[in-house]
């Protein structure tokens, strides 16, 4: 899995970021910092990058922020019409697929690393990761950004098939904050949302308020 | 039946002057640099609605090109837009979608909303993939209230209760970041605007000269042009103007070539 902005134009705004989506028995938990920046200033510190695409189906952006934006409106739109043509809710593998035909038949122009995450009537909770270059991969839990790179120990160690929702939500938590302690690329806020059949529920983490771990 | 010699015009760029203008390049002719708004833009929401600011400086590389030019263009009855980055980009850009929402309350019948230009206007700098050089502060009010978002030269935009643009983006984000509270009043919203675009004006060497001021609300626009101007030009000592008879007067010819009908004259004190 690639990681890093390789592709992005001089100037363009980063996601640089730490996304992250977890399953548990009913649902799923996404997560993501809330960092901005144009080279080495912070253009927003307080980005939601949790984007829905539909009801029950967000997806998580890290890369080029214009890049992130125009795929995931192109995708809400493919679902709106999804939804008024089948007159039921699309499934989050439809939505994942979606992504990876734009990402992967624009894979020169693109610099989109997406994490699609959801809930749907066939599979209930699903997770599937969409890196650089357009392929497309189901996994029980997904991180990426650049972040993600320094807790791929900590995630391994520490993620369980039969999680409850506290349980995931604390190691989402967890994660993203000692990503967040460690990349320069991200921080600020962190930013939950917890999608299961009822609806969608979202949590805020302020800066003040992270977890904290061995500081020195 | 006639084949038609009617071409359909291809689309993209056109680079048939491409070898012309590197030939001249070489023969030591450059080509003009492009105006930019070197700039200082920035815009914050407050209890009724929210203040646009900006500078009004335009520089050509190291030249101001024009000491007092406006930089808060006009979208909709509703809504405003601060431009920072290539002149010519923002002006066209904001003209073209101004259009655009005209044509979009005729066909729908009600007033824009804010959404809607930021979609059309993002929309169309991520199609030109940054080479359309506008970093952009939207606000106005609509049905949701009042909105301000921050459009970036590709095509990322941001929804935040106060942002900066320009190349002083990062003086008046400091005086942002160290004043800005929820539902301020007015006065104090006006006030924090004028002394963020002061400290690009005085920090940032591409912004300069005034500040002007929009205050967006629900009853309708107050627009300052000039509502600061903290960099008059001095009272000279005396005047330098030659008495009449140290050039002999043949003829005299009187004749008005130039009408100031809108705008401010040029200061040419």
């Amino acid at each position: 899995m690639e990681h890093g902005n390789t592709r992005l134009k001089p100037g363009e705004v980063d996601l640089g970021t730490t996304i992250m989506a977890v399953k548990f028995a009913n649902g799923v938990i996404i997560g993501a910092d809330s960092r901005t920046t144009t080279g080495s200033y912070i253009a927003n510190r307080v980005t939601d990058k949790l984007t829905m695409v539909h009801d029950r189906i967000y997806c998580c952006r890290s890369g080029s922020a214009a890049d992130t934006q125009a795929v995931a409106d192109m995708v809400h739109y493919y679902l709106q019409l999804y939804t008024a043509q089948e007159g039921e809710r699309p499934p989050v593998e439809t939505a994942a697929n979606l992504f990876r035909e734009l990402c992967y038949t624009n894979k020169d122009g693109l610099s989109a690393g997406i994490i699609v995450a959801g809930w749907d009537k066939y599979k209930g909770p699903s997770v599937y990761t969409i890196p650089l270059g357009g392929s497309i991969h189901e996994q029980p839990f997904s991180i990426g950004g650049s972040g993600s790179t320094y807790i791929y120990g900590y995630c391994d160690a520490n993620f369980r098939d039969d999680m409850t929702k506290e349980e995931a939500i604390k190691f989402t938590k967890n994660s993203i904050a000692l990503a967040m302690s460690r990349d320069g690329s991200s921080g600020g806020v962190i930013r939950l949302a917890i999608i299961d059949e009822s609806g969608v529920e979202r949590i805020f983490v302020p800066g003040n308020q992270l977890p904290t771990f061995w500081e020195g | 039946m006639p084949v038609s010699n009617l071409e359909l015009p291809k689309g993209g760029f056109n680079f048939d002057n491409f070898h012309r203008n590197k030939t001249f390049e070489e023969k030591g002719f450059k080509a003009p640099g492009t105006r930019k708004t070197g700039t200082t833009i920035c815009g914050c929401v407050y209890k009724g609605g929210l203040v646009l600011g900006a500078d009004t400086r335009a520089t050509e590389g190291p030249i101001v090109a024009d000491k007092n030019c406006e930089k808060i263009h006009y979208l909709a009855p509703n809504m405003y837009c601060c431009g920072a980055g290539t002149a010519a980009d923002c002006d066209a850009t904001t003209g073209l979608i101004s259009s655009k929402l005209e044509l979009h309350r005729l066909q729908t019948g009600r007033p824009s909303r804010v959404a809607t230009a930021m979609t059309m206007l993002k929309q169309m700098l991520f199609r030109y993939q940054g080479q359309v050089g506008c970093a952009l502060v939207l606000g106005g009010i609509d049905v949701n209230g009042p909105q301000l978002y921050t459009i970036a030269p590709h095509g990322s935009t941001d929804k935040l209760p106060y942002v900066t643009m320009g190349s002083g983006s990062l003086a008046a984000m400091a005086i942002f970041e160290h004043r800005w509270k929820k539902d301020m009043e007015l006065e104090e919203a006006m006030e924090l605007v004028k002394d963020a675009i002061s400290a690009g004006v005085f920090n940032d060497l591409g912004s300069g000269s005034n500040v002007d001021l929009c205050v967006i609300t629900k009853e309708g626009v107050d627009y300052r042009r000039g509502y600061d101007k903290p960099n008059e030009r001095g009272r000279k000592e005396r005047s330098y103007k030659l008495a009449p008879g140290t050039t002999s007067v043949l003829t005299s010819q009187f004749r008005k070539f130039v009408d100031v009908i809108e705008g401010d004259a040029m200061d040419v004190s």
